[in-house]
């Protein structure tokens, strides 16, 4: 589809801010800053009760016994829940939406196969009581040997992941036979969304009919999970989830202490609140995968590419498995006539991995982004210039031309910004008293992931529209953009849209995540709001009580919440007014960016599978998302502390719908980065496989204090190809390069490479 | 959360009364005690709440010199007080690189000195550890143990203790004052806190029932109050614990070290005064070599409790830098991040 694109670009304030390219403040601001705004567990109703889960904190081996008499009989309890109460279940499908095993579902274990797994859950009248209650029970095991994480000596080498492997020319050869050779190892640990709102749910039944009210980044396809579960149609299953205390991935899967609550609830006929304790949220789900990357690249003296060979393993769970695509900037960032890409994944006693922000393209990233600056100071040619003379003028692996890249832009105007001319090469050569001074590049990139939404827009009798949509909004802006798209295309102030959100009754959407949302949502909503303005106007000219039917016009203006003819010699009224005239009500219409011919199942599926989103590379384009990072770091000589003291990044998002809130989503993923590349890190006691630091005083994120101002610039241009509306993804791209260019401003700093992340202070003493 | 007693005593003989009974405990900022209560960490069952104790939240100019610093004085206030910061710049400097800014409003300078460590395996209730539950083992000492301690710990604990503030307090020969069934005695700080030995669940020489009343520090604190520094390495520039940090205060006349003042956080189990070092100070010249050599002083009974020999290391450093630092002199502006080696960053942020 191809629509026509206004040109009034990125106006920065006035009327054009709430038009789709103006930078519209977050239109759900005032209500979470008052606290207005009613998150998950919030809702308050009547006869509530509290669950509280009893985790193992063994990491392999078998439950033998739970002792629960002492918690039967503490004050309050209702209920004490164990693997074996716990019957009629049924597995659900995965996110592919394949057909489940036709066997039951325990969400509480017996067999253990990771410290933390939940075991055993108690619910009483209040938190307390059962807090009280969960400290009554006593576990005991049959203990066996753990895989404590990927560098146990019983991990192994892993399983091949054919479907991983890319392979082009002959790349070890060519590398036998290049100039210049390098190969280096790349470790990242595990890593944990952290969002400030913990995981949890209010669970309610009324007959076979469950609501849920649960932070979600996919209402369509936890609703799906649900009723897989407990055996009810989709239909019967609503999630109500207006707003999200961050997700960064961790937010779009139903999971076993979701199935535990609404059993619960189901079980005593009453709501059920159960939220994860912030150590649980470490445990209850996935974090970022630990990975290792080998990474060998042959070059000619002048710098080029000849060949890259990429090895990459992750880690997963002993029953699931993950995989997190570590050869997937490998293969793309740069030409090289030769290339090979393969992937194991390694069974380890962990919860399984999940998805965060950038999967497989940060790490992947991380390898390929500090390789190729080992090989610019291996041939002596600036870490900029090498990026240039390799630059892929075609997708190398799919071989089909970029629907856009303005990465060569993205070079140019974040070197300019930065003032990289200045850089003086050698390491160690610009400092500040005991401070050394780095100056580190790298690139990142995202794919451009689409699928399908659906939406609602009615045009009220007082002339306020409003939007329905199951979609969500977890802080990246969805009402105001959407809102936006409406404004514009019905020619009414922003002011006067209410964009409704968040409850599974509304039309619907698919998984956000992926950074698919903005691109799908801004569509619907455009075509359901053009429908809308269709019937409006003809309406307007056809309807014997308009005051237009007398002027036999083809078509009308709508402007400003007011109808008038193009050449305004006729009348100029309200929406209200008019519809007031001809005694309507409301004018409804919905749009959807499915195929014309889909059928009731294709929409199930798009909604609530991820097994109909479009490949980035189908038909003759590539799609991706690029940008180019600048980052200065201080390192403090004596005692190995590095600092991020400013940051330049320059970012091809294709056409941002609202500028302001695509650099909020920017700024969110190089912070996001610098934590990744300087602080996080799970650690994994190696006794009994538990997690160390499961806590926020323990798990570093970075704090106001460590971040620099940060200048995010857009080189981005429309991409028809990508969206309805010309976006790129947004929220997955910043974190992307971030870490490479802070370990390549490092070694520019210190002269010491850190291929391990995070860059911790003993790394550099 | 078990349920619990709540008493309110009106007087302070009322809440030394009441916390001599066994499972009592004293509220007052709860910034940790809750936390550890919430955690199933400590059970107490019964809290004697003293926030509402008369005379407490007083800081006072003692007649003899020195100064009285009541124990329910909060941090923020403490460091916020323009004549506090003034005469006792490096304590001042402790106070704001500790914690956020929500908890040094709400953190007392009693309850900064009975901080329990931040190590994991105390936290863990599914851990042993001899601290918490005394007899079971340490987990730490064997397990991830990166930013334990490197000196006094033994094979029942190699815990440390967390706080900022005692460090230079302990430097500058502060004195507990405290209240107990027996009236009212003063214990040196440095002497407050005791090292784990085979009992490390005894952390302070407090007995049941003894409550912090105030901290004072002697008339010649002040004295150091042109040349001293506290000085923090930790992970990320704000809301962290150190890995190592050092409080270095110096008098110097003519090029030479009349007095000297030098201790420790984040390698022991007690904020960690370093006398051998001092004793090498005074007299010596003022320059880096003598810093080194205090430096080698200061760690010399230093070992590793597990994979952080780093730490040794580290410490040495920050002793050379807090002395100098110190000898610099103390800046006349509390640096934009306190204690931070980053702080003279350009547009570094003033609210660490």
């Amino acid at each position: 589809m191809t629509v026509h694109i206004k040109s009034h670009g990125d106006a920065s304030d006035g009327a054009f801010a709430e038009a789709v390219g103006g930078r519209l403040s977050r239109v759900d601001g005032p209500a979470k800053i008052t606290g207005a705004a009613r998150y998950a567990v919030e809702q308050q109703l009547d006869g509530l009760v509290h669950a509280v889960l009893v985790d193992s904190t063994i990491a392999a081996g078998r439950v033998r016994a739970i002792e629960t008499a002492r918690a039967e009989a503490a004050p309050g309890v209702l209920k004490v829940l164990t693997p074996d109460s716990i019957v009629g279940l049924r597995t659900a499908s995965d996110w592919f939406g394949t057909p489940p095993p036709d066997k039951p579902y325990f969400p509480l274990a017996r067999d253990i196969t990771f410290s933390g797994q939940h075991v055993a859950a108690v619910v009483a009248e209040t938190f307390e009581q059962a807090v009280a209650a969960a400290a009554l029970i006593e576990i005991s095991y049959d203990e066996t040997p753990a895989i404590v994480d990927l560098n146990d000596a019983k991990a192994g080498d892993g399983i091949p992941v054919d479907a991983m492997t890319k392979e082009w020319g002959d790349a070890p050869a060519a590398f036998a036979a290049a100039p210049v050779r390098i190969c280096a190892a790349y470790n990242t640990p595990r890593e944990y969304q952290a969002p400030m709102e913990p995981h949890g749910l209010i669970a309610r039944w009324e007959d076979d009919r469950l609501t849920v009210w649960e932070p979600s980044q996919w209402l369509d396809g936890m609703a799906r999970t649900y009723a897989e579960w407990f055996s009810v149609p989709f239909e019967n299953v609503r999630l109500v989830s207006p707003y999200i205390g961050g997700g960064f991935g961790s937010k779009a899967l139903a999971l076993s202490h979701g199935a535990v609550a609404a059993y619960a609830a189901r079980m005593l006929g009453r709501p059920v609140k159960l939220v994860l304790t912030r150590p649980q949220t470490f445990t209850g789900y996935g974090g970022r995968a630990a990975t290792r990357q080998t990474v060998t690249i042959g070059a000619a003296q002048d710098g080029l590419i000849q060949s890259i060979v990429h090895r990459g393993v992750n880690e997963t769970s002993i029953d699931g498995m993950w995989v997190e695509p570590l050869g997937s900037v490998t293969s793309i960032m740069y030409a090289t006539p030769n290339f090979s890409s393969r992937q194991n994944v390694v069974r380890v006693n962990s919860v399984v991995p999940g998805a965060m922000r950038a999967p497989g393209e940060n790490p992947s990233a991380f390898g390929i982004e500090c390789a190729i600056d080992e090989l610019a100071y291996e041939v002596g040619i600036d870490p900029l210039e090498i990026r240039l003379r390799n630059y892929a003028e075609q997708d190398p692996h799919a071989r089909k031309a970029w629907s856009t890249r303005q990465l060569r832009e993205a070079f140019a105007t974040g070197a300019e910004r930065f003032g990289w001319a200045a850089r003086t090469p050698k390491p160690r050569s610009m400092r500040d008293g005991n401070q050394l001074i780095g100056w580190g590049v790298a690139a990142g990139t995202y794919p451009v992931r689409r699928a399908h939404g659906e939406a609602i827009v009615r045009i009220l009798a007082d002339g306020s529209v409003e939007v329905e949509s199951s979609s969500i909004d977890m802080g990246q802006g969805t009402y105001t953009i959407l809102a936006q798209t409406a404004a514009e295309t019905l020619g009414v102030p922003a002011d006067s849209v209410v964009v409704k959100l968040g409850d599974s009754r509304f039309p619907r959407a698919g998984v956000t995540g992926g950074s698919r949302l903005a691109g799908v949502m801004t569509g619907a909503v455009y075509k359901a709001a053009t429908s809308a303005l269709d019937q409006l106007v003809g309406l307007a000219i056809s309807d014997p009580r308009s005051p237009f039917h007398a002027l036999q016009a083809n078509t009308l203006v709508v402007a400003n919440g007011r109808i008038a003819s193009p050449r305004g010699d006729g009348p100029d009224v309200s929406i209200a007014e008019l519809l007031s005239g001809i005694g309507l009500d409301r004018i409804e219409a919905s749009g959807d960016t499915m195929p014309a011919n889909s059928t009731a199942e294709d929409r199930y599926k798009n909604y609530t599978t991820i097994s109909m989103a479009l490949p980035h590379t189908e038909g003759d384009y590539s799609r991706h998302s690029w940008c180019a990072h600048f980052i200065e770091v201080r390192v403090d000589e004596d005692f190995g502390t590095v600092r991020v003291s400013r940051v330049v990044s320059a970012l091809d998002s294709g056409r941002l719908y609202n500028p302001k809130l695509a650099e909020s989503q920017w700024k969110g993923g190089i912070i996001m980065g610098i934590g990744q590349a300087l602080l996080e890190e799970g650690i994994v006691d190696r006794r009994h496989g538990r997690i160390v630091n499961n806590n926020l005083a323990d798990y570093l994120v970075p704090t106001n204090a460590d971040i620099p101002d940060i200048e995010v610039i857009s080189v981005g241009i429309p991409d028809p190809h990508s969206s309805a509306l010309g976006g790129k993804g947004v929220g997955e791209l910043a974190i992307v390069g971030v870490a490479p260019a802070i370990a390549n401003a490092v070694f520019h700093a210190t002269g010491k490479r850190i291929r391990d992340l995070p860059i911790t202070l003993e790394k550099l003493i | 959360m078990r349920d619990f007693d709540y008493i309110r005593p009106a007087t302070i003989p009322d809440a030394v009364a009441a916390a001599a009974q066994p499972g009592s405990a004293y509220l007052a900022g709860g910034t940790n005690l809750l936390d550890l209560m919430k955690g199933g960490i400590t059970s107490p069952e019964r809290i004697v709440d003293i926030t509402r104790l008369p005379e407490l939240d007083r800081v006072e100019e003692l007649p003899e010199g020195g100064l009285r610093i009541g124990a329910l004085v909060r941090n923020a206030d403490l460091a916020h007080d323009p004549s506090f910061a003034k005469a006792y710049p490096a304590v001042a400097e402790a106070l704001l690189s500790g914690a956020s800014a929500q908890l040094r409003n709400a953190a007392t300078v009693g309850g900064n000195l009975l901080q329990r460590t931040r190590c994991s395996y105390f936290y863990d209730t599914a851990s042993p550890c001899n601290r918490r539950e005394p007899g079971s083992g340490c987990s730490a000492l064997h397990g991830e143990n990166r930013l334990h301690a490197v000196l006094g710990w033994s094979e029942a604990c190699i815990a440390t203790h967390p706080s900022d503030f005692c460090v230079p307090l302990v430097a500058l020969d502060a004195v507990v004052e405290i209240e107990g069934k027996d009236g009212r005695r003063h214990v040196t700080l440095e002497e407050f806190h005791r090292l784990p030995g085979q009992t490390p669940q005894r952390e302070t020489v407090l007995e049941p029932g003894d409550l912090i009343v105030a901290v004072r520090l002697p008339a010649e604190a002040a004295s150091f109050a042109a040349n001293a520094r506290y000085l923090k390495v930790r992970e990320r520039t704000s809301y962290a614990f150190a890995v190592v940090s050092a409080a270095a205060a110096l008098t110097v006349e003519g090029g030479r070290i009349r007095a000297a003042r030098l201790a420790l956080g984040g390698v022991a189990a007690k904020p960690w005064r370093a006398r051998a070092a001092e004793a090498l100070l005074i007299g010596a010249p003022a320059e880096e070599a003598s810093f080194l050599r205090a430096a080698d002083a200061a760690l010399a009974e230093a070992t590793p409790s597990g994979d952080n020999a780093f730490k040794i290391e580290l410490a040495r450093r920050i002793v050379v830098r807090a002395l100098t630092s110190a000898l610099a002199g103390t800046p006349a502006l509390m640096p934009a991040l306190p204690a931070s080696p980053f702080s003279n960053i350009p547009g570094a942020r003033h609210d660490a």
